[in-house]
């Protein structure tokens, strides 16, 4: 059982910051209602946002003084083909649900991101990206057909070939609400990963090693020690093992052991915690390198094992920031906002550096693109950290990167424009009842319709 | 496994559905709604169910409900279990004051249950074996100024079951009766007082999987409505109509 009830759930977002309250909220619970419901609100001029299961951190999620259309209620598989891993659902289910069913039956999600508790929609909507992203490319490479309801009263069936589908991928929820979805899973013939954890102790030496680990391992990820700017960290790859079986069908993966119940007070994750923190997290491997041998759930999901971390930041929430910069200026763009975070004294308490491929995503707004990687998180301290993110902001202007949306709270309408210069072709294809607090913030257009 | 489920497209009745399709059970779903039975159907199918048939019913259909199980028992040659979980609440403005709705509303609520039911357990008494399960309310334990209608409906299922569950006691049949208190579910949206704590359809779900599989008599769900219902019961009707809830 949840420490909250679902129909007590608080429409935040991850990050708890902004708290921007829509006017209603909305719980469709079957497919088939959800043209009237989008009728309604757009019928009382209010703008109209599907909320997922609120995993993305600023005000993506968020629709200040609108209707969130709540997908918790459509959660229903339609199709799975344990021959062929074909898994059509609809967009409230989660990852955790799909990877439940699925597993036992030999197959994998294609792509996922550090947490399972997103929805189909919410995996679609930001298009998301996993450790594979060199490998693999994003989660909307591996969606076959999607079907969107409309303002409208329309309900679309698109596939990669249409227009819509490749600004619905990556849309932010922009074009309307994704009824469901239908992926291609991977085939894989254990729950394991098996694989290999290598320290290292500078940023050149961590551009080095991702470059090898790249070459030979699917899944590759490093975690850096903020706190220290000549950059520390471990770097994490690995495979599904071929070996070590799959569990009987209906056997649920551990579930979360530990909750935060409440909002933490706010020295929960102060400096001293996260330094002492790290230095434990980069000690624990006493080797250069060693062996690891796994299940799938803590190589993937280490932050999922505690339910509720967010409330760690206490009541003024948290930013997560994550920037991608071309790898010609990776080096010294990375090295310049990982001074300026140590020069702030805002340790964050986990940093994720990785490298972007080259596979491009159908995704007309999707943000990753060839490149280095980084996200951390950030305790809010108010203009503080709001002028420090944009500093950091300005550096990846300027190297020709881009700030991830669905991990921001803070970018200027300039900011934006730069990172996704094809944001007019896109607003073509908005539904014109839809907006979300993100998108007015970014582009400056009014809350209400009449 | 055979099971039934009469009223399936039930947010409550759907979750004990989908852990008997976890474990590969064959099953009939009747409903009246032919585009949420095929969502709820194709859900079940996807996560295992060794068959998944759709039934049309509605309880305000009287022919239906021997229909249902002729029906059923011919589609999965058999019925080892049941479900009865349709419902409605309706709206207190209306019922309190419109006969004709009232008796409507105990018709789905009570009525067709009775009816189906004893279908059910003429099939059941006949196969020798079966689990008979039916979705009553704690509402039915004491009527309330706000749901009394609904409440003496449930009230009638509750007697009902009790009584079939002495009669076929020694026959292989168990009758199952389900009094969950508050669930969040479409039936209590726009209804229930919002602040109030609604529990959660899965845990609901799961323990009436659990008290199936068990062939459990009488089964408040979350159990802490028996006592709690105990206490209503016990408070004496000179306080208790004072109480506006
Ligand atoms: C611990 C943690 C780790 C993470 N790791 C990663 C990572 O590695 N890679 C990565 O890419 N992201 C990562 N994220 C971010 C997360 O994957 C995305 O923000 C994801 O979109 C959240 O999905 P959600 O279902 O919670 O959607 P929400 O946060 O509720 O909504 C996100 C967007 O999706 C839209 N949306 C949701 N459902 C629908 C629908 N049915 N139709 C149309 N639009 C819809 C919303 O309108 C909104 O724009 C992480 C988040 C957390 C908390
Ligand atoms: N939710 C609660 O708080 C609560 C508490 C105690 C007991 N219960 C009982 O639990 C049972 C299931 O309800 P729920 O909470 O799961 O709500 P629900 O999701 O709204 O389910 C009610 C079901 O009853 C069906 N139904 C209504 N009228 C019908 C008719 N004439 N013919 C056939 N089917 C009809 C509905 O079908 P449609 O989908 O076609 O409308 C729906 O499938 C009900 O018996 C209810 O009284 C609920």
């Amino acid at each position: 059982m949840s420490v909250t009830a679902r129909s007590q759930r608080e429409h935040l977002s991850w990050g708890r910051t902004p708290r921007l309250r829509p006017a209603r909220v909305v719980r469709p619970a079957w497919t088939s209602d959800v043209p009237a419901a989008l009728a309604a609100a757009a019928a009382s001029g209010q703008r109209v946002l599907a909320y997922g299961q609120g995993r993305s951190y600023g005000d993506a999620c968020l629709n200040e003084g609108g209707t969130l259309v709540d997908t918790q209620n459509l959660d229903r598989f339609l199709y799975f083909d344990p021959e062929s891993g074909v898994l059509r659902a609809e967009s409230g289910v989660t990852l955790a649900q799909i990877l439940a069913l699925v597993v036992p039956h030999g197959w994998f999600l294609p792509v996922t991101p550090g947490t399972k508790y997103v929805t189909l929609g919410g995996a679609v909507a930001n298009d998301v990206h996993g450790k594979n992203h060199h490998a693999a490319g994003t989660f909307g490479r591996f969606v076959t057909r999607l079907a969107l309801a409309r303002s409208t009263g329309e309900v679309l069936e698109l596939t990669p070939d249409d227009d819509l589908f490749r600004a619905t991928v990556a849309g932010l929820g922009l074009t309307g609400l994704i009824l469901w979805v239908e992926i291609r899973l991977h085939p894989i013939a254990s729950d394991q990963i098996e694989g290999r954890s290598t320290k290292f102790s500078t940023l050149a030496e961590f551009f080095a090693l991702s470059e090898a680990a790249s070459a030979r391992s699917p899944y590759v990820v490093s975690w850096i020690d903020t706190l220290r700017p000549e950059g520390r960290g471990l770097l994490m790859e690995g495979d599904h093992a071929p070996d070590g079986g799959l569990p009987e069908p209906g056997v649920s993966p551990p579930a979360a052991r530990l909750a935060v119940p409440v909002d933490a007070p706010g020295w929960a994750l102060s400096r001293p915690t996260v330094r002492a923190f790290n230095a434990a997290y980069y000690g624990r491997q006493r080797a250069k390198a060693v062996e690891t041998r796994g299940h799938y759930e803590p190589f993937f999901y280490p932050l999922d094992a505690v339910r509720d971390w967010n409330r760690g930041y206490g009541r003024r929430g948290f930013f997560q920031y994550q920037f991608v910069v071309p790898f010609a200026d990776g080096d010294a763009a990375v090295r310049e906002i990982l001074g300026r975070l140590a020069a702030s004294g805002e340790g964050s308490f986990l940093a994720v550096l990785k490298t972007f491929g080259d596979v491009p995503s159908p995704g007309l707004m999707s943000f990753p693109r060839p490149g280095v990687t980084l996200a951390l998180d950030l305790p809010n301290r108010g203009e503080r950290t709001v002028r420090l993110l944009r500093g950091c902001d300005e550096i990846v202007r300027q190297s020709g990167g881009a700030v991830y949306p669905a991990k921001d709270a803070c970018m200027t309408p300039e900011s934006f424009r730069t990172f996704f210069p094809q944001w007019e072709a896109f607003a073509e294809h908005l539904d014109p009842a839809f907006s979300s607090s993100f998108w007015r913030r970014v582009t400056g257009e009014a809350a209400s319709r009449h | 496994m055979t099971v039934l489920i009469v009223g399936a497209t039930s947010a409550i009745a759907h979750q004990t559905a989908r852990l008997f399709a976890a474990e590969g059970a064959a099953l009939a779903l009747a409903a009246r709604n032919p585009d949420k039975l095929a969502a709820a159907a194709a859900d079940l199918r996807a996560r295992g169910a060794e068959a998944v048939h759709e039934l049309a019913y509605d309880a305000l259909d009287d022919d239906a409900h021997q229909r249902v199980v002729t029906e059923a028992t011919a589609l999965l040659g058999g019925i080892d279990a049941a479900l009865v979980a349709h419902g409605v609440l309706p709206p207190a403005e209306t019922v309190h004051t419109d006969a004709d709705a009232a008796l409507q509303s105990f018709t789905v609520n009570a009525t067709s249950v009775i009816a189906v039911m004893t279908h059910l357990a003429n099939t059941m008494e006949q196969q020798g074996h079966g689990t008979l399960a039916v979705i009553s309310s704690v509402a039915g334990d004491r009527g309330r100024p706000s749901n009394y209608v609904y409440g003496a409906a449930k009230a009638a299922v509750t007697a009902f079951a009790s009584g079939l569950r002495a009669r076929l006691h020694g026959t292989g049949v168990e009758v199952v009766t389900i009094k969950p208190g508050p669930v969040d579910t479409p039936m209590i949206v726009g209804v229930h007082e919002p602040g109030l704590l609604a529990a959660d359809p899965e845990g609901v779900g799961a323990r009436i999987h659990r008290a199936m599989r068990r062939g459990e008599g009488v089964v408040y769900t979350p159990g802490y409505w028996r006592p709690v219902m105990a206490a209503v019961r016990s408070i004496p009707d000179r306080l208790f109509k004072r109480l506006d809830w």
